[in-house]
């Protein structure tokens, strides 16, 4: 029967020409529709993992009550015996301490007056740990320059360098407040500039050595986060999730510098945003096979109005009803599947290209403070494939339905009388 | 006795009218006892955060209203820090960085040393009665003293704070409590001030608690341990040379 429903398709091409163009349309926007979601979607828990909230995050009590305002002031201090038995508890994690704290960079004449000023956004991290520099991608974000090899030398971003039009090797000054509110200065070294893709970074942001920034808040042995990294290096919200109610079971208390640990969906709205994404998806997905089966009802419908003489003639030698409606499913799958796998080639061909080279939307984020690359790169991922590929074929096929029970409503007298004419 | 009435009537209206003091009567007695030529003052100022509670002391020089010079003398961290304000231009030094910083902009409306004072608090040495128009409100009991209640409005847009209620005691003309505003009408800080010492013929009080009412805590306590009026003081500690001296 397979054989003869694909005879028949190919033979008669105004039968299958449009509705498997119809489909390789709507499965190849499906496919890349979902695959750019996908990776926008992966590329905000990377950023934010990286960045601001890693897979898991250890702060005080005080901390996590403001988290937005990053108030270093409420950190860690003397906390190092602690990391280490947070350490061991939890192995199978990379931990990693940071520090975000803001200041104001001032740039010095030659007789060490304030020549040029900016406001500045400090993240410290371990740069004498590779893990630590690997996980926001130090080195490739590199513009020129090195990263700090010696105390007291920072990196910068392009964009802040080129604005206070400073050289490398130059000596900026930071003026912030200490943990405890006191005035602090220290002098730095410009080492090289930074470009992480990020504006929310890239507008002000500098890095600096974790025990640079120890000297100048006066945060001895302390920090203001607590990064940890799932082994693997990809989240998994159940696993990140198990991992934070043992840790707070063990040490969290009322007390207001308490250690407490929160799990990236906890923060900056990504639990919601990601629920709302998978939602997002399976919208798209319905709404395309609403659409496609729309589109084909009514295609079948006008294409069945020319193939009554042929139903009345099968009717009329005796073949059933029932059998017929089967054809038109058979006809409809075929057809659905052929769609499906042009458009999903053609859809592979795209994402492999945009996988590769991403789209930038650089022009698009850069007055947002939201964690997301520049440049956002489509998943490449087998699942969303499969997801952009299965609407095709239920959507003809649904398509099919309707327009067959369009032309079985009209009586086998009437599809008959259409072979005299 | 209606005839003695409507004789004295009239003279004791007529007396109550000259003795009554106007509210910008009452601005300019504060401005004698609050300014002077010259002013050296050795403080303490007590900063209380959630963590721990920080005493840093102080010595000051000021020559009128527009121009002050402060040397941090501990504690350790931050002894040495120098801080020179000429008329609207404010400088910091810090002896370990040897640099001076101009703070300007935004940054002056930041926390000194993590105190509920701003460097604009720092930097305003105004005369209220001419940086103000003031209005009479009721007279009320403040720290068990009789005070003046003005409302004072800025005359012109570039003062910190647009709006001002000052409680003034009405023996000393000192005032002892604050309120400042912000151009929206929002409460931003309050001052208490006590312990007013007659030094020289002038009342001065020599404790001030600031409170930024937009943060959490008991305040800034400033506490004048000594303090001298109309002194000499040389012309080269108003110059940016003195910071890196």
């Amino acid at each position: 029967m397979l054989k003869f429903v694909l005879k028949g398709l190919i033979r008669d091409r105004s039968r299958s020409f449009f509705p498997v163009l119809i489909v390789t349309a709507g499965v190849l926007v499906t496919v890349f529709l979902t695959a750019f979601m996908s990776g926008y979607m992966e590329s905000m828990v990377r950023q934010n993992a990286r960045f601001d909230t890693g897979h898991v995050k250890i702060v005080t009590n005080a901390y996590a009550d403001k988290i937005s305002q990053k108030p270093y002031d409420l950190g860690f201090i003397d906390s190092e015996s602690d990391f280490e038995q947070w350490k061991r508890d939890f192995p199978s994690i990379r931990w990693t301490p940071r520090i975000y704290f803001g200041a104001l960079m001032d740039v010095p004449d030659e007789e060490g007056n304030t020549l040029e000023q900016g406001d500045v956004f400090g993240m410290a991290i371990d740069l004498w740990d590779p893990g630590a520099v690997q996980d926001i991608h130090l080195q490739e974000a590199l513009v020129q320059g090195r990263i700090p090899q010696a105390p007291s030398e920072i990196l910068i971003s392009q964009e802040l360098f080129s604005k206070l039009r400073l050289q490398l090797d130059s000596t900026v000054t930071l003026l912030g407040s200490t943990l405890h509110g006191a005035m602090s200065f220290q002098n730095y070294i410009i080492s090289g500039t930074v470009s992480f893709g990020v504006h929310a970074l890239d507008r002000g942001g500098i890095v600096t050595d974790i025990e640079d920034a120890r000297l100048f808040l006066d945060m001895e042995g302390g920090a203001s986060e607590y990064f940890g990294f799932l082994p693997d290096g990809i989240y998994d919200d159940g696993e990140a999730t198990k991992i934070k109610r043992e840790f707070n079971a063990r040490y969290n208390s009322e007390d207001e510098f308490a250690p407490q640990m929160l799990a990236l969906t906890d923060q900056n709205d990504l639990g919601f945003m990601l629920s709302y994404a998978g939602l997002a998806l399976g919208l798209i997905n319905v709404v395309f096979i609403l659409i496609i089966a729309i589109v084909l009802w009514n295609a079948g419908l006008l294409n069945s109005i020319r193939r009554y003489g042929e139903f009345g003639l099968r009717l009329a030698m005796g073949e059933r009803k029932g059998r017929l409606y089967k054809w038109l499913l058979v006809e409809a799958l075929a057809v659905g599947v052929v769609g499906s796998l042009i458009g999903a080639a053609l859809g592979i061909g795209l994402i492999q290209y945009f996988h590769v080279h991403g789209i930038d939307f650089g022009a698009f984020t850069q007055d947002t403070s939201m964690m997301v690359e520049n440049v956002v790169y489509l998943s490449a991922d087998t699942k969303n494939l499969i997801l952009g590929i299965i609407p095709g074929p239920v959507a003809t096929v649904l398509g099919a339905m309707l327009a067959g029970i369009g032309i079985f409503r009209r009586n086998t007298a009437k599809l008959f009388k259409e072979l005299e004419t | 006795m209606k005839k003695i009435l409507s004789i004295l009537l009239p003279i004791l209206l007529f007396a109550g009218t000259i003795c009554a003091i106007t509210a910008e009567e009452i601005l300019a007695k504060v401005d004698e006892n609050m300014n002077a030529g010259t002013v050296k003052s050795t403080a303490r100022m007590i900063v209380e955060t959630r963590r721990a509670t920080r005493t840093m002391s102080s010595v000051s020089y000021a020559k009128g209203t527009d121009t002050a010079f402060t040397e941090y003398t501990a504690p350790a961290r931050e002894k040495g820090t120098k801080m020179l304000k000429i008329k609207d231009d404010l400088w910091l030094y810090n002896p370990s960085t040897d640099r001076v910083i101009q703070i300007s902009g935004n940054m002056l409306k930041q926390s000194v040393m993590g105190s509920d004072l701003s460097y604009e608090d720092f930097m305003e040495e105004i005369e209220l009665a001419e940086a103000y128009i003031a209005t009479m409100l009721e007279d009320k009991i403040y720290d068990e003293r009789r005070c003046y209640v003005l409302d004072l409005m800025a005359k012109t847009e570039n003062l910190a704070y647009s709006r001002r209620v000052i409680y003034v005691d009405k023996e000393r003309m000192v005032p002892l409590y604050q309120e400042l505003y912000a151009k929206s009408g929002k409460k931003l800080k309050t001052m208490r001030l006590s312990k007013v010492t007659k030094i020289k013929g002038r009342w001065y009080p020599l404790q001030v608690v600031f409170k930024d009412e937009l943060k959490s805590g008991n305040g800034t306590t400033m506490i004048i341990d000594e303090i001298s009026f109309d002194i000499d003081i040389p012309d080269h500690y108003f110059t940016k040379a003195v910071l890196r001296k």
